[in-house]
């Protein structure tokens, strides 16, 4: 995984409650057995529509997604994670998160950023006044900045777990710090109850 | 300090905890299929890591495959190409499958508990949102991520930060005609969404307890449409009835031993939920969902709503839009809403009983001029078991269309879809936008509502039946 430190770009605001995983990349993508090339089927369905503001051209190149309450509901797909990256968002802001969805985006290094919804319409208004507004979200000191051209500016602390945001923070490969403990596992299995189902019988 | 049901399986399952990481959970069962396995094989054969487990992992395929002709080649090469994936990477890695022709093939959520497989107490994971299907056991199961399938595969255990606990209590008799179903989604409907982030719910209460195996397994899988991480029920006799003789339930002093443990896994008279919902059951009444999310139901007598009636701007926000995809006008009659195209079947509602209930109703009658009806088992032992009971000829002969086993029309992976602005009736989970094919507008229903809708060419349960009808006896 790649390390997340801070990130800074422009951003797109999309208000909208409750953007299922089935939004974010269809299920007909999902017979794709790789981890890339679902830039095209993010947001599939409502891109068709030429104002819907992943399409303005003023958001081209934005790279931090500021959405409403409820992202990432539904189906657990990864691949809503990997639309959303290969598109080339790095964050995705919004007041609460599906949690399957979040816990698939911090294994990838998409960092999902809760903030307060009133904070989101404060992005919300700020980007949309000036969509060149950056944005900047610091994992190192768990803060959303972000300033306007008017010089109005935007300041808010959030949550991560110690854990989470140390994995990040280095990039770490989750698999090779779980065998790193690799003993602990063995000794549990030793002993485990016999009568736990086993899927091929001896 | 007691513990809750969910607490106690967590203890259980604890490989190491240290302060400030997340706990090590061993997992009992890892299930598999085609749509969120490849990338994680892939990502063992590059790092040079083989399957921890096989002994504890299992694979079927369901999201692709069709429902007619699966005797011939899979007309689409992009869904023939993902099962081959599958098939070769159990091949390769050694586990078991279950692919399409094979009689224990089905949706993943159906084949684990007819196996005997899903058990009280364990820990239950697959890269799909619905394993909180496996619940009703008592199981703490919920869906993963390709990466945790990943990690599972290589070292049969998870780093999960603890969740909460949410006591959702149902007293009292369901009224007649009130099914799973409709208790599930009045639950989502009042809770939200989101009502259940950060928390693993248990349903208990008299209303829970007098239902079957089938029944609490329809509940327990829409718990992740709440939001919830996962859904449980407390195992009792019903539990233990529905193991007993299964291929992989424990036998002789085995089964004495897990029955000896099965019994502990009650949640403590003195323990404590982080937060409690308490329903009654004799105020439920049929529910369908007029919206784009699952908690956006009413009960069948209602109309739909006037999005302006929501005091929170993003609930009104989201009413409006919701409306507009669906088609539909405030005030309007949810009885009034004529349907295309109705869908029985999913790992919500496509097990035998859910079979039996819709062809109860249909027997002796006509699916409506215009109105496409499909029936989809959720496994090929389901399926040959309405075969056995004759249910598929009153399917037939009512002029609905039986099918073969698979994940079908619930998210339309394989040719079964609905055309843009096709409506459903839908014994499914989920009625997202497009989410059963692109354009198309999904109301989700009970089996019964299926059928009754299915005769009637509207939204409708069975007590809005009056005719004559012959039932063929079934």
């Amino acid at each position: 995984m790649e390390a997340f430190t801070t990130h800074t770009g422009r951003a797109v605001p999309l208000r909208r409650s409750n953007v299922d995983t089935d939004q974010i990349i269809p299920a007909h993508w999902l017979k794709k057995v790789t981890r890339d090339g679902f830039e095209d089927g993010l947001f599939e369905a409502w891109r068709k529509d030429e104002n819907f503001v992943l399409n303005r051209p003023e958001r081209k190149g934005a790279t931090v997604l500021v959405a409403g309450p409820d992202f990432g509901t539904g189906s657990s797909r990864e691949h809503a994670v990997w639309a959303l990256q290969n598109y080339g968002f790095k964050a995705v802001v919004s007041s609460r998160f599906a949690d399957i969805f979040r816990g698939n985006s911090l294994k990838n290094g998409l960092l999902t950023v809760v903030l307060d919804q009133k904070v989101v319409d404060a992005l919300w208004e700020l980007t949309e006044a000036d969509p060149t507004a950056e944005i900047t979200v610091d994992l190192e000191a768990r803060q959303v900045r972000a300033e306007a051209t008017d010089g109005s500016q935007l300041t808010a602390d959030f949550e991560l777990d110690e854990n989470s945001r140390w994995r990040l923070l280095n990039g770490l490969d989750d698999i090779s710090l779980t065998l790193q403990n690799e003993a602990d596992i063995a000794t549990y299995e030793a002993a485990r109850p016999t009568f736990k189902p086993r899927t091929i019988n001896a | 300090m007691g513990r809750t049901l969910a607490e106690k399986v967590w203890d259980d399952h604890v490989v190491r905890r240290a302060e400030g990481e997340p706990d090590l959970l061993f997992i009992d069962l890892h299930l598999l299929h085609e749509v969120t396995s490849p990338q994680a094989f892939d990502g063992l054969r590059q790092a040079g890591r083989r399957v921890r487990r096989l002994d504890l992992t299992i694979a079927t395929e369901d999201h692709n495959t069709p429902t007619l002709d699966i005797d011939k080649p899979i007309a689409d090469p992009v869904s023939r190409a993902q099962l081959e994936t599958l098939r070769k990477n159990c091949a390769e890695f050694g586990v078991r499958l279950h692919p399409l022709g094979d009689v224990e093939q089905g949706v993943v959520h159906v084949v684990g508990p007819q196996l005997g497989l899903t058990q009280p107490g364990t820990t239950v994971v697959c890269g799909d949102s619905h394993t909180s299907t496996h619940g009703a056991f008592g199981a703490l199961a919920f869906g993963i991520g390709t990466s945790q399938v990943e990690h599972v595969l290589a070292t049969q255990t998870l780093p999960l930060a603890r969740p909460k606990t949410m006591a959702i209590t149902i007293d009292g008799e369901l009224p007649d005609g009130v099914t799973a179903k409709d208790l599930i989604l009045a639950i989502i409907a009042r809770i939200g969404t989101g009502g259940g982030q950060g928390y693993i719910l248990e349903y208990r209460g008299s209303a829970i307890e007098k239902l079957s195996m089938e029944a609490r397994m329809t509940i327990c899988n829409m718990s992740i449409e709440a939001g919830a991480r996962a859904g449980m029920i407390a195992p009792d006799e019903t539990t233990f009835d529905y193991l007993k003789g299964r291929d992989h339930a424990p036998q002789g002093e085995d089964w004495d031993a897990a029955v000896a443990y099965w019994k502990t896994l009650r949640t403590d008279d003195d323990a404590v939920f982080d937060a409690e919902v308490v329903i009654d059951a004799a105020e439920l009444a049929p529910f369908v969902t007029w919206g784009t999310n699952p908690g956006q139901g009413a009960p069948l007598s209602a109309n739909v709503p006037d999005p302006a009636s929501y005091e929170d701007a993003s609930e009104r926000n989201a009413a409006e839009k919701a409306l507009e995809y669906m088609g539909l006008t405030a005030g309007q009659p949810l009885r009034e809403i004529n349907v295309d195209t109705v869908f029985v079947g999913s790992c919500t509602n496509g097990r035998i009983e859910d079979l039996r209930n819709a062809a109860a109703i249909l027997d002796g009658r006509k699916v409506a001029d215009g109105v496409r009806m499909l029936v989809v088992p959720g496994s090929v032992r389901v399926a040959l078991q309405a075969v056995e009971e004759g249910l598929d000829k009153v399917f037939t002969a009512a002029g609905a269309e039986w099918r073969h086993a698979g994940c079908s029309m619930c998210l339309g992976m394989n040719p079964d879809q609905l055309a843009p602005g096709e409506r459903s009736a839908s014994t499914s989970n989920r009625n997202f936008e497009g989410r059963q094919g692109k354009g198309g507008r999904t109301h989700l229903v009970s089996p019964q509502v299926a059928a009754a809708t299915a005769v009637l060419g509207h939204l409708a349960s069975p007590a809005d039946l009056s005719d004559a009808r012959t039932p063929a006896g079934v």
